[in-house]
């Protein structure tokens, strides 16, 4: 019989799932290998678990959604998270530094209608994850050959060495170096292909912390790019912001501003 | 549910499916009459006009791109121009005609896909595109040529297709050399012909011939087929600046959804998108659009929702014939950026995403920042119009299973194409009776 796998959605913008019809013509292939039983995006026939595989997009914000993540966890062999809402909370976690009563009355003229959690979590928080596909989309690449690993019964394996090793990789001019330009790359995990770089601007943290990286030294180097204070701590603070060592750096720096402010 | 009675009865859509989000559809009927319809979004708010209070706006169109997945470069679009209007930055005419171009790519992906991938699998028979791709292999590998087609335009100027990063206030951060365009001109030649052929097939598809009271709604351009720029204007007399959006549009909320609700003030719902484009703009598409447009054998303009899809087919013509018109005449601009100085003011501007006008409003600092913003994406000004559809539909699906009745509502609904994510996800139908 063919593994069975479905995508989960939670609060996210379906880009990362989206990939995986953007893989095209190896979306056919996989159909071969796997039956996706569930895929709310791309089929209307939902069918019951359990499952073999579940890729979980986005992050938890509601308390439906807080126990429906339980569910999807138990009904699934393997729990994969997908892009940085999964992983990392993504920009949606910006409410977690915030009052979110004010932040729904700034959007909703009736906020009584509505059911939502003061923060935006990684589905890590909730329940075990058997691996994790990062990035703001995730790279369609690196989501095949997680699915090919899978269902040779392979453990994937991603690299998570920084987007700087990549730019060096490719020839590309650094931003910092040659133009002065704030770049999050030295922190970076690679997986966009250096993206940003290539389109001469900096990188700004797509796909999250890289496995080694060093907040101290990176915050001075930004510091003597003249980007300090609340600069700083936005360029921390985005799409993966909420993820430990960024969220420890970010949480430092704002405080030492606020410190240098009140005296 | 045979055993219920016909004439008092709940009919719930608890997921709807080939949408990108989720909501779900609760009609309750008392007497066969529609008692209640509530398309409900469940999406769960993600609150970006939050978020971005505070934030530097040129980081918008990379923050406000994560409304969705499937349109970033609309998102990127709107909020580059309105913080332009608001920091008094003209782009470059090259950069103009490379935005254009870009858009071209969102249009013929987003289009590619929903035609293809979410839509013809209702009309075909078919629960997913998988399954259709069995039945119809050469057009869904056509539909698969004419997505790609797109996403490589997106690609070749923002390094990837899903939330892409080359745009920026001003222009971009790296434009292409001229080769790297011409590059894509035989895809795009090839892709041409499949698309001509998308707009056949999807005229053959059996439409529901109905005519509805709608009040359609897009921009206009002195000489363009819009996207970027243009003036506001409606099939109900509506001529005006994109800064009376919102003295001419107001949203409200409703219990049962995280999207806003909006509506023409003084009159009620309106329809954005594809159809509400090709009525209002139709002497915009040039000859060769027209004509495959008259060869449909259906009128336009026309007051059918169900022709939604065939208005989808011509702009991936249009859109396929303008990128080839841009790609021939583009010479690269002296820099690839526009610099300027942050200051404080408000500003807002309107484009034409794949899936209707999507407004964006900020009001900034003298640093820059992110006083206040404000988004209308085009699912939330189409869900009044969804609901007024569905209305008219539930008579016909009285006699129906749930299943059949569940399938009739998720057609009509994906007629909008509707982007729930952007709203801030997709059904349940539940028809309840008393």
């Amino acid at each position: 019989m063919k593994p069975r796998a479905a995508v989960f959605k939670f609060a996210s913008c379906d880009g990362c799932q989206l990939q995986f019809l953007n893989a095209q013509e190896e979306l056919l292939k996989l159909a071969e290998l796997a039956d996706f039983v569930f895929f709310a995006e791309a089929r209307s026939r939902a069918l019951e678990g359990p499952y073999d595989i579940a890729f979980v997009e986005g992050s938890i914000t509601t308390p439906e959604d807080a126990r429906r993540i339980l569910d999807v966890r138990e009904e699934s062999r393997y729990l994969v998270t997908i892009g940085a809402c999964a992983t990392a909370g993504g920009i949606q976690a910006l409410r977690n530094w915030s009052d979110i009563g004010e932040y729904v009355r700034a959007v909703y003229p009736s906020p009584e209608f509505l059911s939502t959690l003061s923060t935006s979590t990684p589905v890590s928080e909730h329940v075990r994850v058997d691996f994790e596909v990062h990035g703001c989309p995730v790279d369609k690449e690196q989501l095949l050959a997680v699915v090919r690993s899978l269902l040779s019964g392979a453990r994937p394996v991603l690299p998570g060495h920084s987007v700087c090793m990549e730019c060096k990789r490719r020839g590309n001019v650094c931003v910092t170096v040659a133009r002065g330009e704030p770049c999050l790359g030295p922190v970076t995990r690679t997986g966009c292909g250096a993206l940003c770089p290539s389109f001469h601007r900096g990188c700004y943290g797509c796909f999250g912390p890289a496995d080694d990286q060093n907040m101290q030294s990176f915050t001075q180097l930004l510091a003597a790019q003249g980007v300090t204070g609340a600069d700083a701590v936005r360029r921390l603070r985005a799409i993966n912001g909420y993820v430990k060592p960024w969220r420890e750096a970010g949480d430092a720096l704002d405080a030492e501003t606020k410190q240098n402010h009140s005296r | 549910m045979p055993s219920m009675p016909r004439r008092n009865r709940t009919i719930r859509v608890d997921y709807l499916k080939r949408v990108e989000g989720e909501a779900a559809l609760h009609i309750r009927l008392r007497d066969g009459e529609v008692a209640e319809l509530r398309l409900e979004i469940f999406e769960p708010p993600r609150l970006f006009e939050s978020f971005l209070r505070g934030r530097a706006a040129t980081e918008a169109p990379d923050l406000t791109a994560r409304i969705c997945g499937i349109c970033p470069v609309a998102y990127q679009m709107s909020s580059v121009h309105a913080l332009e209007r608001l920091f008094g930055v003209t782009a470059d005419p090259s950069v103009r005609a490379l935005r254009r171009l870009y858009y071209c790519g969102e249009w013929i992906e987003s289009h590619a896909l929903h035609i293809h991938m979410l839509a013809a699998p209702d009309f075909l028979g078919c629960d997913s595109v998988i399954t259709l791709a069995g039945k119809d292999p050469k057009a869904v590998e056509r539909g698969l040529r004419i997505r790609k087609a797109g996403n490589a335009i997106v690609s070749r100027l923002g390094g990837r297709s899903i939330h892409p990063v080359g745009a920026c206030v001003g222009g971009f951060t790296r434009v292409p050399k001229r080769h790297e365009l011409v590059d894509l001109r035989e895809q795009l030649l090839h892709v041409r012909d499949d698309a001509a052929e998308c707009i056949r097939w999807v005229s053959g598809f059996d439409l529901p011939a109905v005519s509805r009271d709608i009040e359609f709604v897009s921009l206009r351009h002195p000489d363009e087929y819009p996207m970027n720029e243009g003036r506001i204007v409606s099939s109900k007399g509506i001529d005006a600046a994109q800064q009376d959006f919102e003295n001419l549009f107001e949203e409200h909320q409703v219990p049962w959804s995280t999207a806003l609700h909006a509506r023409v003030k003084g009159r009620g719902a309106y329809f954005v998108g594809p159809l509400a484009r090709v009525n209002l703009n139709f002497d915009r598409l040039g000859p060769d659009v027209a004509s495959a447009a008259h060869d449909t054998g259906i009128p336009w303009p026309n007051s059918n929702p169900w022709t939604s899809i065939v208005a989808r087919a011509l702009e991936i013509l249009y859109a396929v014939e303008e990128a080839l018109r841009i790609i021939d005449l583009y010479e690269a601009p002296a820099a690839p950026a526009v610099s300027f100085a942050p200051r404080a003011g408000s500003a807002c501007a309107i484009t034409e995403a794949p899936r209707g006008s999507l407004y964006h409003a900020y009001e900034t600092d003298a640093n820059g920042l992110i006083v206040s913003a404000r988004i209308v994406p085009p699912t939330s000004q189409n869900q009044a119009r969804i609901e007024a559809d569905l209305r008219e539909l539930v008579p016909s699906i009285l006699q129906q299973t749930q299943a059949e009745a569940t399938r009739a509502c998720e057609v009509a609904i994906r007629n909008y194409d509707p982007c729930i994510s952007c709203s801030t996800h997709f059904l349940r139908l539940k028809i309840e009776g008393q």
